[in-house]
């Protein structure tokens, strides 16, 4: 096994797309930065409210401010010096390849299970080189043994598959974190894995 | 024929079978789905014509909201 300063090493040279920053954008982030991901691109259109507090990387005092913001903000005081771009825009068609065309992997964290479709289906058609990271199923508690990773060529989906988001079913920090650190697992996996 | 779907091997009577064919077959009733034949990504709109041969291997992902 490399040394963490030979790991940081390595990833410092790197850049990361992630595609939302609510419940896995946010922590998946946190993870990326603190293993040494020398650059992120970012992009979220929406603002932090009290009701995401429950699972997503953000504080009290932040709310109302947009998600890129706070979330520029929490990932600086973990790690000043790491570069960031972050986008303040709802990802689509049009900008995909604008935004993740340079990045070395691509993670999809997205709420919404048609927005989740748009982005892989693009990525696979017009960005097919570059590995992305996906999450589908993570809603409630326990049944944690169910998550796992589908591979298939330069796509990765973490998750249980089936545990859709719902009044009865809510997103909870545990599980939601747990998919998003599987997440910044397979992105550091991917990124390391010529290096070792 | 014997294929590999979603990790698992599966027989069928028949030499070939369309995708939804197949979908309908196993009871495949999500509404957002991603689909990859021998890890080539599938269109919605090719599911009733791209046929699935013996060896292949398909991967029928469910999409569902949370995040």
């Amino acid at each position: 096994m490399p040394t963490f300063n030979q790991i940081k090493s390595i990833l410092s040279q790197k850049t990361v797309g992630i595609a939302g920053a609510g419940g896995l954008g946010s922590n998946c982030a946190v993870s990326l930065i603190r293993s040494g991901v020398g650059k992120l691109i970012v992009a979220d259109y929406d603002r932090v409210s009290p009701e995401n507090l429950n699972r997503q990387f953000y504080f009290r005092k932040q709310a109302g401010m947009k998600k890129v913001d706070a979330l520029r903000e929490n990932l600086h005081k973990i790690c000043p010096g790491c570069m960031l771009q972050m986008h303040d825009t709802w990802v689509t068609r049009e900008n995909i390849d604008l935004l993740f065309s340079v990045c070395d992997v691509v993670v999809e964290a997205f709420d919404d299970a048609e927005q989740k479709s748009m982005l892989i289906d693009h990525m696979l058609t017009n960005l097919p080189n570059i590995p992305l990271v996906a999450a589908s199923g993570m809603a409630g508690y326990g049944r944690t043994a169910l998550l796992k990773i589908i591979q298939s060529g330069n796509l990765y989906v973490c998750g249980d598959e089936e545990s859709e988001i719902s009044e009865e079913n809510p997103p909870l920090a545990p599980r939601v974190s747990i998919v998003a650190n599987m997440q910044a697992d397979i992105v550091l996996q991917l990124l390391l894995k010529d290096a070792f | 024929m014997k294929i590999t779907l979603n990790n698992r091997p599966e027989n069928f009577e028949t030499d070939s079978l369309s995708i939804s064919k197949i979908m309908e077959v196993k009871s495949f009733h999500f509404k957002m789905i991603v689909v990859r034949l021998n890890d080539t990504l599938i269109k919605r709109e090719q599911y009733e014509t791209t046929q699935v041969k013996d060896g292949d291997d398909l991967k029928i992902i469910h999409l569902v909201s949370g995040g």
